[in-house]
């Protein structure tokens, strides 16, 4: 099962926090805190796995993913196959990808829900749930046509559909 | 847009997260997000607020919590917002809600009948945001409200939606799996939905279930197997494809559960061989989720019964990993290892260098996988070997946790497999040393223990001459700054009782060290408490042997000080030190023996030796002792004294004050028994205590007694007046730790740096190798490599020293390394790392112009690269290609369930620049194949989202903060 998703910047501020368990805010901060003192010190061109176990208690795993000014991040446990974390984590930014063009961390920290309305179609209830990104693409972009449909009055939505129609 | 900012949100949360992004300390960003709570909060209660508005004074409500800030006064609205009637306002609300609260909040009754209307609603839209919420805010006692329309959804039109109600009921599995037990049968029959992402979904919850108890699902094994097949030979449409890869996390799944289901169950296991071996065979090893179903097979084949040819299969991709450049790869490689090991012990022989190398890398990670590797495969030969690594290892870091735990794996190796006790000895001494405050304080009273007893065998000589060396390499530790308690206690326990036995210290030398380890460390009750008592022993066994005590001026003041101490432990032993000196030779041997820690004691519990006074006491009229039955509802305790205060039997307030006691009047019998408990040291502290405190009042003599009560009031007078030991005890610890973390940095740095060269100079000359490294390997493996000398050409004739074995192998491992490296020094990115593009590489590629040609240039220069190349890597990559070709023709001549049309032109080009991709040479200039068509247009409009975030300066430090530069030039 998959514990937590993690979006941060290199400087450690978050711009993403999924847990799939419920865990107080508090204990969030730390864990945020703690994986990013982990992940800073990590040299580079070394493997993307970090025991978790003295964060995120027993079996506690972490794959993450360093690309450009991002740390992706995900916690697991035993359940979950190290190299298709690493995977999943590349589904999840190929579909930001196709979402945003170009996504940087901007998209990110704007598009808040978005996120979270992509990474839901991916990982629900902490299981995979879906790993082509074309049709997590689908799926938002179903939802997306209703976003466009009711704000379509004074803004305009960085949606797929509207680059899509350039 | 203007206003807007553009990314569809309002100016206002524009400029809060600029303004955080800005921020240049954590108190300034505490101070924005704060304003930002006020705002909100005055804001959201205002009536009439617009729909759009409330969405978002939400998301900035989420945005405020992700920082650590307390937004509890929001949750209610985000509640509401679950009841809207239009689907992303109700989203937003749910996923407000799904964030914000635990399954047990207060607020939840308020969500769940909207879920249930929710969940029978016609959009499935609605439907899969009421799913998403079940998962998270449901609990046990919510379940049976919504479980019969979960039940419902199972059989909902759309995919999407029964895959979602699968996982949902999965998640009730998980919280509570009596509530679901009954309709567990819908989980087997989704496995048969005709909707293979659904068949994938159930796959979840049946790993769950027969994790918890295989034996239910043994019928399956046949039906997981050939589902497996089905995957496997890309049965399933195109549209399940994962870079090339059917299905893989189906796969994976699958293998998991075979594994579960083949664990010692032979009959099942060989349903399994078969497919297992199809896909090791076939196993695509160059790409990161082909490694990943591979390792997964591994995982399988030594978890189910084992079989002699799979293993053998495993091996090989086994090596293939270690043989690997890419840290993960070798990671998973020595899990790997470490879970086939168990089967065949042979395995790592071949792999030893491979292994040496892991442990030498600079990546922590996989560092201590590799400890674990060796853990597994200790013996009493490497031993030494792994212990030492591992405590320099230990030294080396500064994560608490670990260190614990590598603190322990090392005293459980030592204890197991110790060749000698001097060895043992010096290993505890080191681990004590720098990990002392992590240990459990069992292992030091073990250690105590070992010395005091030996190992069991008879030879006096061994004794004595282990424990002058226990006291010696004590001495010399002792003069460490900052040593941890636990360990200083070991020291003042075997200096106490041995320190003086071999007659090569004497009694003032080593009292003088006892004496200052108690002033170094006069916060540390504890290690003075042992210090004391040591001082103690080691008086009382110059007395005994007539010698004549010459008490050091700093011992004086250190008993001086105790006997004022406000602790009474530590007075207690102060005054026995300063009675024993009062003794003559004889009580002293009665009363501390020489070397009779390991004696046993007899404990009378009966004290039978009070008989003729008790007898006594009540001939002159004393009440008889009357049982604690017997006197239910009295408070008093039963003290053997209690005939003193027999007027505390009647009940009611005491006025008057208590008698002076009398002091107890010495029986004949000796105390010897109870005398030696002093040496007892695995005796808890406070057990410890009462025993000695009986000792005093009943083992020494009557002057004794009577004068403790004077001078105990002195005490306390001292400690009214001049409050001298009232610092905290706990300094010590956390400041040991820092000059450690000072040498880990330097060392790790220094490390890399050998390393690169180390791994440079051996790529250049191949024919030396590190003998140190040959000798560690030797040590560690035994030396013998036989399967690696049958792989190498050059040394076919058998040689003739076992020392020369290990240089024959890495000999013919370095040329294969080698030979693929030198080709293409320059950069080599690993293979997995296909979005990221940091490498130097993207800016050589051109600016796009047309798409197309785009992507042929990237296949041209892939493909150049490609002829430079050599090696391993290229030799098997046409041969993908060729096996990949087959499969496809053969899916159409086979009817899958993909398009043909757009078949072989379009696929073919993916395929060759995933092929390119693979090879590594320009891993960063390929994202994906479709993406050249998307972004080579839209170059100018990524240029000015580039300039507008640099505009924005959310990451004012960062040079470029877009992801994909890579086709910008």
């Amino acid at each position: 099962m998959i514990r937590a998703v993690l979006v941060m910047n290199t400087q450690g501020k978050p711009r993403l926090a999924k847990f799939y368990e419920f865990l107080p805010v508090e204990k969030q901060q730390e864990i945020i805190r703690n994986v990013f003192a982990v992940l800073c010190s990590r040299p580079e061109h070394v493997s993307n796995f970090v025991d978790a176990e003295s964060f995120f208690g027993p079996d506690a795993r972490l794959v993450y993913k360093h690309l450009a000014t991002l740390y992706f991040v995900f916690i697991f446990d035993g359940s979950e196959n190290e190299l298709a974390m690493l995977d999943l984590i590349q589904v999840f930014v190929e579909t930001l990808d196709k979402c945003f063009r170009n996504v940087c961390e901007l998209d990110v920290v704007f598009n808040y829900s978005k996120m979270h309305t992509i990474l839901d179609e991916i990982i629900f209830g902490g299981q995979v749930l879906e790993t082509s990104s074309t049709e997590v693409m689908k799926a938002v972009e179903e939802i997306s046509k209703l976003d466009a449909a009711s704000s379509a009055i004074n803004l305009v939505p960085k949606s797929v559909s509207s680059w899509r129609s350039r | 847009m203007g206003s807007q900012g553009g990314f569809g949100q309002s100016k206002e949360f524009l400029d809060l997260i600029k303004s955080i992004g800005e921020a240049r300390s954590k108190a300034e960003e505490d101070r924005i997000v704060i304003r930002e709570i006020e705002t909100l909060k005055r804001r959201i209660s205002e009536p009439d607020i617009p729909k759009r508005k409330m969405k978002e004074y939400i998301i900035r409500l989420l945005y405020v919590e992700m920082l650590g800030h307390d937004a509890s006064f929001g949750y209610i609205h985000a509640v509401k917002m679950t009841h809207d009637d239009n689907l992303l306002s109700k989203r937003t609300g749910y996923l407000a809600v799904t964030l914000f609260l635990n399954d047990d909040h207060d607020l939840i009754i308020l969500i769940v009948n909207t879920i249930q209307k929710d969940l029978k609603s016609d959009n499935y839209l609605v439907v899969c945001a009421a799913l998403n919420a079940v998962c998270r805010l449901i609990n046990e006692e919510t379940i049976p409200a919504v479980l019969p329309l979960i039940v419902e959804l199972l059989s909902h039109g759309k995919e999407a939606v029964r895959k979602k109600a699968v996982m949902a009921l999965h998640s009730f599995y998980r919280k509570s799996p009596s509530s679901v037990s009954h309709l567990v049968s819908n989980f087997r029959k989704r496995l048969c939905d005709n909707d293979p992402g659904v068949m994938g979904a159930t796959l979840c919850p049946l790993f769950d279930l027969i994790n918890d108890d295989p034996n239910p699902y043994k019928d399956l094994v046949v039906s997981f197997v050939s589902i497996l097949k089905q995957v496997a030979e890309h049965r399933l449409p195109k549209s399940y494809d994962y870079h090339q890869m059917p299905a893989p996390f189906v796969q994976i799944k699958l293998l998991k559960i075979l594994a579960l289901l083949g664990s010692g169950d032979k009959p099942s296991s060989e349903h399994m061989y078969t497919v297992i071996g199809d896909i090791i065979r076939k196993g695509d090893s160059s790409s990161n989720i082909g490694n990943a179903i591979l390792y997964e097979s591994i995982r399988t084949v030594s978890s189910i019964h084992s079989n002699a040819k799979l293993l053998e299969a495993a091996a090989d991709v086994i090596a293939k990993f270690l043989k690997s450049d890419s840290h993960n790869l070798k990671y998973m490689g020595i899990d790997a290892l470490g879970r086939l090991i168990k089967l065949s012990p042979l395995i790592a022989e071949q792999h030893q260098l491979a292994v040496i190398d892991c442990l030498e890398d600079p990546d922590d990670t996989l560092k201590r996988k590799t400890f674990e590797l060796l853990y597994k495969m200790t013996k009493s030969s490497n031993v030494e070997v792994i212990v030492d690594r591992m405590i320099e290892y230990m030294i080396s870091i500064s994560d608490d946790h670990y260190k614990t735990y590598i603190a322990s794996r090392c005293v459980e190796l030592a204890e197991q497999f110790a060749p000698s006790n001097h060895w043992f000895i010096q290993t505890m001494n080191k681990v004590f040393e720098h990990a002392g405050d992590l240990v459990n304080i069992k292992v030091a009273h073990n250690l105590m223990r070992l010395i005091a007893e030996g190992f069991g065998e008879d030879d006096d000589a061994a004794y004595s001459q282990l424990r002058s060396s226990a006291v010696e390499s004590y001495l010399r530790i002792i003069g460490e700054p900052k040593l941890p308690s636990v360990f200083l206690q070991v020291i003042c326990w075997v200096l106490g009782e041995y320190g003086t036995a071999d007659g090569k210290h004497s009694a003032s030398y080593i009292t003088g060290k006892l004496c200052d380890m108690a002033e170094a460390y006069s916060n540390d009750e504890i290690v003075k408490a042992y210090a004391i008592t040591a001082l103690t022993k080691i008086y009382a066994f110059e007395i005994a042997a007539g010698r004549k005590v010459d008490m050091l001026s700093e011992c004086q003041s250190l008993v001086e000080e105790l006997l004022a101490s406000h602790s009474t432990d530590l007075q207690q032993r102060a005054y026995e030190l300063q009675a024993v000196i009062g003794l003559d030779a004889r009580a002293v041997e009665a009363i501390l023996p020489h070397d009779a820690s390991c004696e046993d004691i007899e404990v009378d519990k009966n004290l039978s030796f009070l008989n003729g006074y008790i007898q006594q006491s009540i001939e002159s009229g004393a009440m008889p002792y009357i049982s604690e039955n017997e006197r239910s509802g009295m408070v008093n305790t039963s003290n053997f004294r209690s005939h003193d205060q027999q007027e505390s039997g009647q009940h009611g307030l005491r006025f008057e004050a208590y008698e002076v006691p009398k002091a107890p009047v010495p029986s004949k019998v000796t105390p010897v028994s109870l005398s030696s408990t002093t040496d007892l040291v695995p005796v808890p502290e406070s057990l410890y205590a009462r025993e000695t405190q009986q000792i005093s009042s009943v083992g020494l003599a009557s002057d004794t007694g009577s004068s403790e009560l004077k001078l105990r009031l002195d005490g306390v007078q001292k400690k009214w007046g001049k409050p001298t030991y009232s610092s905290p005890a706990s300094s010590s610890n956390s400041t040991s730790q820092n000059p450690v973390n000072g040498v880990t940095k330097v060392d790790v740095a220094t490390t890399i740096n050998s390393k690169a060269r180390d791994s440079y100079d051996s790529r250049k000359q191949q024919n030396e190798i590190d003998p140190e490294k040959q000798k560690l390997a030797a040590s560690l493996f035994g030396g013998s490599t036989k399967t690696e000398r049958r792989t190498s050409t050059s040394s076919k004739g058998p040689k003739a020293s076992a020392a020369d074995r290990p240089q024959d192998s890495k000999a013919a491992s370095v040329p294969n390394k080698a030979s693929g490296e030198k080709t293409n020094q320059v950069q080599q990115p690993p293979p997995q790392d296909l979005l990221d593009l940091g490498e130097p590489t993207v800016t050589a590629a051109p600016p796009a112009v047309d798409p197309f040609m785009q992507l042929e240039g990237l296949l041209d220069s892939s493909n150049s690269s490609a002829v430079t190349n050599s090696g391993g890597a290229v030799a098997n990559a046409p041969d993908i290609m060729g096996l990949y070709r087959g499969t496809t023709s053969s899916e159409q001549s086979g009817g899958g369930g993909y398009n043909p049309a757009s078949g072989d032109n379009l696929n073919l080009l993916s395929e060759l620049s995933n092929a390119a991709a693979v090879r590594g040479t320009t891993g960063a200039t390929i994202v994906s194949p479709l993406s050249p068509s998307v972004k080579g247009a839209n170059a100018k409009d990524s240029l000015e989202k580039d300039a507008k975030v640099r505009q924005m300066g959310v990451t004012p430090t960062s040079q470029n903060p877009n992801l994909f530069r890579d086709l910008l030039g």
